[in-house]
């Protein structure tokens, strides 16, 4: 049985740069990461959040900073109790493929029974659908919010 | 064949510009097919025991199946069996559902591949590879009027486990 982890990929027609501005750029992250702003100067070392609605829902900090090819951070959930677990790692491997690029984003280091992995699971495709949409034709995806699955969380959260 | 043995090995969710009716169509037909899944026409014939067909551009049945679950735009399962010598025979038959759901604007399509035994990854590693190919490719032609051109590889490490069980591969 292999450690619990999430692993995407997509194909996307942009290039590597693009899709590594796509990826720390934060008015252009907003746009496709459901108004997430992403905060950081992108050096190895340097901290990191995700900033939503002036909340920070997550922090970490940068491990690789290899532009444009590998991006990653550590990845520690902070806004809802029930996901505050140890901090966990994402990936982002960007491989040319033609006029293409490849894109594999990789959340690993999940505890057994984590509730964050299912949160990820869930919030992981429609962002990067998202992207992709906005990178391919300049829209962002009108999906909603609860698309990224938080709103459950939340409402286990408010119930209590 | 009972569904309920069959479990999900592989699932695959992406989010797509288009109505579910788009959606059910590019699944189901050639003239959409052609374009994201490498030139396969996929041949349908869309109620409960359906012949499900996808057919290389020489003609020849690469994977044919049959219609388990039919509720269009919403759901389809379909059995999927690569044809290829033993293929079904060792490794039971494959199931393929897709599932179709609006999402504000847009459509959440979900992909799960089932199997009614335990399948090793090296053999499970072709459609982990396969399937966000061809699906991102879908969602490119829906959005933006094209499909994407991806050159994969041909799956080695699923080929050469496929090939030690007795399992005719190209």
């Amino acid at each position: 049985m292999s450690k619990p982890e999430f692993v995407y990929v997509t194909y996307i027609e942009t290039t590597p740069e693009k899709m590594w501005e796509a990826l720390t750029d934060s008015e252009f992250a907003r746009r496709y990461w459901f108004g997430t702003e992403v905060r950081s100067d992108w050096k190895v070392g340097s901290p990191f959040a995700l900033v939503s609605d002036g909340k920070t829902t997550d922090t970490g900090e940068i491990l690789e900073a290899d532009r444009p090819r590998r991006l990653s951070y550590t990845f520690k959930h902070e806004l809802y109790e029930t996901m505050r677990e140890p901090a966990t790692k994402v990936a982002f491997t960007i491989e040319p493929y033609g006029n293409l690029v490849k894109l594999t984003v990789t959340h690993e280091g999940f505890v057994e029974g984590s509730k964050l992995l299912g949160a990820v699971s869930t919030g992981w495709p429609a962002i990067l659908s998202g992207l992709k949409s906005m990178l391919e034709t300049g829209k962002p995806l009108a999906i909603p919010r609860a698309a990224l699955g938080k709103e459950e969380l939340a409402k286990e959260e408010l119930d209590r | 064949m009972k569904i309920e043995q069959f479990k999900p090995a592989i699932v695959y969710t992406i989010y797509i510009a288009a109505t579910p009716e788009k959606v059910w169509e590019a699944l189901t037909t050639a003239e959409f097919s052609r374009k994201y899944f490498s030139g396969f026409a996929i041949e349908a014939d869309l109620k409960i025991g359906g012949a499900f067909i996808a057919r290389a551009p020489d003609g020849s049945v690469h994977i044919s199946g049959e219609v388990i679950e039919c509720d269009p735009p919403r759901r389809l399962t379909i059995t999927w069996n690569v044809n290829w010598p033993a293929l079904v025979e060792k490794l039971g038959p494959t199931l393929v559902t897709y599932e179709i759901e609006p999402a504000g604007e847009a459509v959440k399509l979900t992909m799960l591949q089932s199997h009614d035994r335990d399948i090793s990854d090296d053999i499970l590693s072709g459609g982990r590879a396969g399937w966000p190919a061809i699906l991102s490719s879908l969602k490119s032609l829906l959005e933006t009027g094209n499909a994407l051109a991806i050159k994969m590889q041909p799956p080695e490490r699923m080929l050469a486990a496929l090939k030690e069980m007795g399992i005719g591969t190209p």
